[in-house]
């Protein structure tokens, strides 16, 4: 496909008429995309958030949303659901960003890379009720290690299986795939970090320290947050391993909202369910708000050195 | 030139009358020229099918039949579908093994006009209620709908029909002892252990579970705080965990003391007999549900919707039912006429006394007490 | 990177702990897979893993998952990628607005995506095909929030403005400077982004079992209802079937040589 040379474009002179048309049929190039992802995902979303400001008779009322706001119940999951969400973001990308940092120190495409990859790619998508079973079966009573546990330390946590049962043990819960999920988005922009600067910060008498700080961590910190996000994110909707290892519709918004979508008891409210929804959909903008604002000063300071 | 006519026109009128006699004659002779079919989507009962072969043929013709939320260990399913399979050779589609009555109604809204619509629904009264007269149901009365208890009162077009009724039950692992009254649930030998079959603000076995505990501690239906206090020392000690018990929790013994619906406790009975291992049951008091069947409005197969019906809550599927552990509205017939199986018997007695069930106003009520006391009580 | 003892024992360190974390559930969840359940065992054997080749629907279910996730990958590669590099390439304003909308699958929980997307699958049931595959759509947009940030974790480390430039002075169409010079850059930007996109079509429940799909995971769970043993068992197959599957995607090895230019 050759570059288009459309007569309205003027000669090199007049480089505003040239410039304008180009720019416009840039957007042709979006264009599929935008026509696919309208109809798979605009689509359901404006179904979603045009139900938050209906209620269940389909006529216009902030009914739903406005219980939602005034509700101690729905506060004290969206609490839960965020700081689930930060720790699980904050121990995930750690840890996910060191086992990233540890493949890349390896043999480039040996078996072990390969396996590391192949193996983050299944298990982050690995929950529900099986994931929950893991864990029941590790440290949940009668499990795995919670039997060595009280053969060897009897007195730890470790033996009493407690924990797992609360929020500290759905955040180890959810951890286990938020590090995949890290070691695969942040991967390719470890990779990136060249050796040639490695060298280079070397050979000026830089330590390693000096290195990370001047360079590496500023290199990586865009990457990292976005990553970060997702995990965030990834966390924020995450429901069906919660609704196996907490069954108390009260502790997470998604257990909320799935409790609002099926309840068998009185409890169908598809609109409090769009309105819960719509919530979320705000708070995850909000949070990217930030992490665009991050950016923006990042780039500004890398300009500025 | 006339008396051609004359004849013609003779001949004219003579087959004209012959051929409305014989248009007149059909419908009174049943005979029925359109598609040389019924339409199995509005028949409402087993005469305007033309009788159970002609159904069986038809839903044969169909060749499958779609269920949704009917789990194998919930009330013998896994025996009846695999029954109904066998006796009449059509494939039976499961989907959503797991999903809520609710969850049934919304997947046949979803689905509707698509081959995966469900056919028929196994759903709670105060789901069948919301939808009766809305056109979802497809209204049918089996063979035997006289005999089966509280049809009537249910719904008497028959848009829904009862089938099963169970207690709820407290189902333990047998190496932890024996439970003979409630208290001993707050021993410190079930730290750890105690779990409830779904959250009441969404699961009606949850929402029964407190209510048996509620009755068993001596209080009624418009008033579930005792069975909350109850709750919240069981949490407080440690006893209580909020875990949503599965097979694998149960049989990998992270749930040895399960609040859930007898019919399933049966089920788990029997896994665990099989394991060598013993399951024992305590009801503290009888409180029950009864669920009730259903045809889709817009079923795919109707034919076979219909042949479900008349297959599980008839005398092979109330057997199959009572074997699980499930009460069959056919019950109280079937012992009184004698013809009530003694495995049945076996399985679940004689008896008649129907256990207490809420309202749903009752129900609702609760669930709006529940919303800001359960997690009070239980929550973290 | 020098690999003195330090860095050696803080890697060794790391990926112990790490793989321990994963590791250990699996085994957990293997443990029980393989205990004596029935009273006719006498140790632990394979019982509940003998069942699953036997099943019916499993096969057709795994090649109708496979065909799916063959065609989001077309998706990504012929749809995705090339419309998020255009948008860093040709429209920087977009480029935040993109990156929202590539995280709005995953702010809205899946049960909540298939209310919002139900009336569309039932229009394309009833007028272009009931087949799983359809599930392509939703899942492409799915796997947008993972595979975008694959991407542009990638695109952040390359200067692709100079590389594009440098293209065109060249000569290169707006075709070849995609495909031939930029994406090979971003490899592993795509290959990861590709790889969590096969292991999501080939793991996703909730949105195919309320839709009544038999694909891969639902037919998986349907399996698993025998017993709980075999649910176990059957659950950690899948994981080892699409781990071999992604070790079986030749990640090519092809070294764009005209790259190997510092542009740093």
């Amino acid at each position: 496909m050759t570059q288009v040379t459309d007569p309205r474009a003027g000669t090199a002179t007049s480089r505003a008429g040239s410039r304008h048309w180009r720019s416009q049929s840039a957007y042709l190039g979006v264009l599929p995309f935008l026509v696919f992802s309208g109809l798979f995902l605009l689509y359901p979303t404006y179904n979603v958030v045009s139900g938050a400001f209906k209620n269940n008779e389909n006529e216009f009322s902030t009914a739903a949303l406005s219980e939602a706001f005034h509700s101690s119940i729905t506060i004290h999951a969206f609490k839960n659901s965020l700081v689930l969400s930060l720790w699980t973001a904050v121990a995930g990308s750690i840890l996910g960003g060191l086992f990233a940092w540890a493949l890349v120190t390896g043999k480039k495409e040996g078996y072990f890379y390969r396996f590391s990859i192949a193996l983050s790619s299944v298990l982050a998508q690995f929950g529900g009720v099986m994931l929950t079973f893991a864990f029941l079966a590790t440290f949940g009573f009668n499990g795995v290690i919670s039997t060595l546990a009280m053969k060897v330390m009897p007195s730890s946590f470790l033996a009493d299986s407690a924990w797992l049962y609360g929020l500290n043990g759905l955040i180890v819960v959810y951890t286990f795939f938020q590090i995949p999920l890290m070691v695969l988005v942040f991967l390719p922009t470890i990779e990136n970090l060249r050796p040639q600067w490695r060298e280079a910060s070397d050979s000026l008498g830089g330590n390693s320290r000096e290195y990370w700080t001047r360079i590496g961590i500023p290199v990586l910190t865009p990457s990292f947050a976005g990553a970060a996000l997702l995990l965030f994110v990834n966390s924020f909707s995450a429901y069906a391993t919660a609704a196996t290892l907490i069954n108390l519709t009260s502790f997470l918004t998604p257990l909320q909202i799935a409790t609002a979508l099926s309840s068998e008891v009185g409890g169908a409210n598809p609109a409090e369910a769009k309105a819960l929804s719509f919530i979320m959909i705000v708070v995850v903008t909000f949070v990217m708000a930030l992490y665009a604002l991050l950016r923006r000063r990042v780039t500004k300071w890398e300009a500025n050195r | 030139m006339r008396r051609n006519i004359v004849a013609f026109s003779k001949f004219t009128r003579g087959s004209v009358v012959a051929v409305l006699a014989v248009t007149l004659a059909i419908p009174a002779l049943g005979i029925n020229t359109a598609s040389g079919a019924v339409n199995y989507g509005t028949v409402k009962n087993l005469a305007a099918a033309g009788g159970i072969n002609k159904l069986i043929a038809a839903c044969q013709k169909e060749g499958q039949l779609n269920v949704i939320a009917l789990p194998h260990y919930w009330a013998n399913y896994g025996d009846m579908i695999e029954g109904f399979k066998a006796a009449y050779g059509v494939k039976v589609d499961e989907a959503n093994p797991e999903g809520s009555s609710q969850d049934e109604i919304d997947a046949a809204n979803t689905n509707k006009g698509t081959s995966r619509s469900p056919d028929v629904f196994d759903i709670g009264i105060a789901i069948a209620d919301k939808y009766a007269g809305t056109g979802t149901f497809a209204p049918y009365k089996v063979k035997l709908w006289n005999y089966l208890t509280g049809a009537a009162a249910t719904s008497p077009t028959g848009e829904f029909t009862p089938d099963y009724t169970g207690t709820l039950t407290i189902g333990y692992d047998g190496s932890l002892g024996t439970i003979t009254k409630l208290d001993d649930l707050l021993l410190p030998k079930f730290k750890g252990k105690i779990a409830l079959n779904g959250d009441p603000m969404g699961s009606s076995t949850g929402l029964n579970g407190v209510f048996m505990i509620n009755k068993a501690l001596g209080g009624t239906f418009d008033d579930v705080s005792k069975a909350v206090a109850f709750f919240k020392k069981l949490k407080d000690l440690g006893n209580f965990i909020n875990v949503n018990p599965t097979e694998a929790t149960i049989a990998s013994g992270q749930t040895p003391v399960v609040i859930d619906n007898g019919y399933v406790q049966a089920g788990v009975q029997k896994q665990m007999a099989a394991a060598g291992k013993s399951w024992k049951m305590f009801t503290p008091a009888l409180v029950g549900s009864t669920y009730n069947m259903a045809i889709s409005a817009w079923a795919p197969h109707p034919a076979c919707g219909r042949l479900w019906l008349e297959y599980a809550l008839g005398e092979t599927g109330a057997k199959i039912f009572a074997i699980g552990g499930a009460t069959p509205a056919l019950w109280v017939w079937l012992v009184k006429t004698g013809r009530a199986p003694a495995e049945g018997i076996a399985a679940i007695g004689k008896s008649k006394v129907a256990a207490t069930k809420a309202s749903a106003d009752q129900s609702s009520a609760a669930r709006v007490y529940l919303k800001t006391a359960w997690p009070a009580a239980v929550g973290s | 990177m020098k690999r003195t003892w330090k860095v050696q024992a803080w890697r060794r360190f790391i990926i112990g702990f790490v793989g321990l974390y994963l590791m250990v559930p699996l085994y957990s969840m293997f443990d029980f897979s393989t205990k004596p359940f029935l009273i006719a065992d006498s140790g632990r054997n394979l019982r509940s893993w003998r069942i699953i080749p036997s099943q019916p629907d499993l096969g057709i279910a795994v090649l109708r998952s496979m065909i799916t996730a063959g065609i989001v990958m077309l998706l990504i590669l012929f749809m995705i990628v090339p419309t998020v590099i255009w948008v860093q390439l040709k429209l920087p304003k977009l480029v935040r607005p993109l990156e929202l909308l590539c995280l709005l699958p995953l702010a809205i929980p899946a049960i909540v995506i298939v209310v919002g997307i139900a009336p569309l699958y039932r229009w394309i049931s009833i007028n272009l095909s009931e087949s799983p595959i359809t599930l392509a759509g939703v899942y492409s947009m799915l796997i947008l929030p993972y595979t975008y940030r694959s991407l542009s974790a990638a695109l952040d480390a390359v200067d692709i403005h100079t590389l594009a430039e440098a293209a065109q002075t060249l000569g290169a169409s707006t075709f070849r400077m995609i495909s031939g010079v930029i994406m090979p850059t971003i490899r592993t930007g795509i290959i990861n982004g590709s790889f969590i996109a096969i292991a999501l079509v080939l793991g996703e429940f909730t949105i195919s079992n309320i839709l009544n799909f038999k694909t891969f995971q639902v037919v998986i769970a349907q399996i698993g209802r025998t017993s709980g043993n075999v649910a176990v068992s059957v659950s950690l197959a899948s994981i080892i079937f699409v781990l071999v599957l992604l070790l079986l995607v030749p990640a090519t090895k092809r070294r764009a040589a005209v790259l190997d230019v510092d542009l740093a």
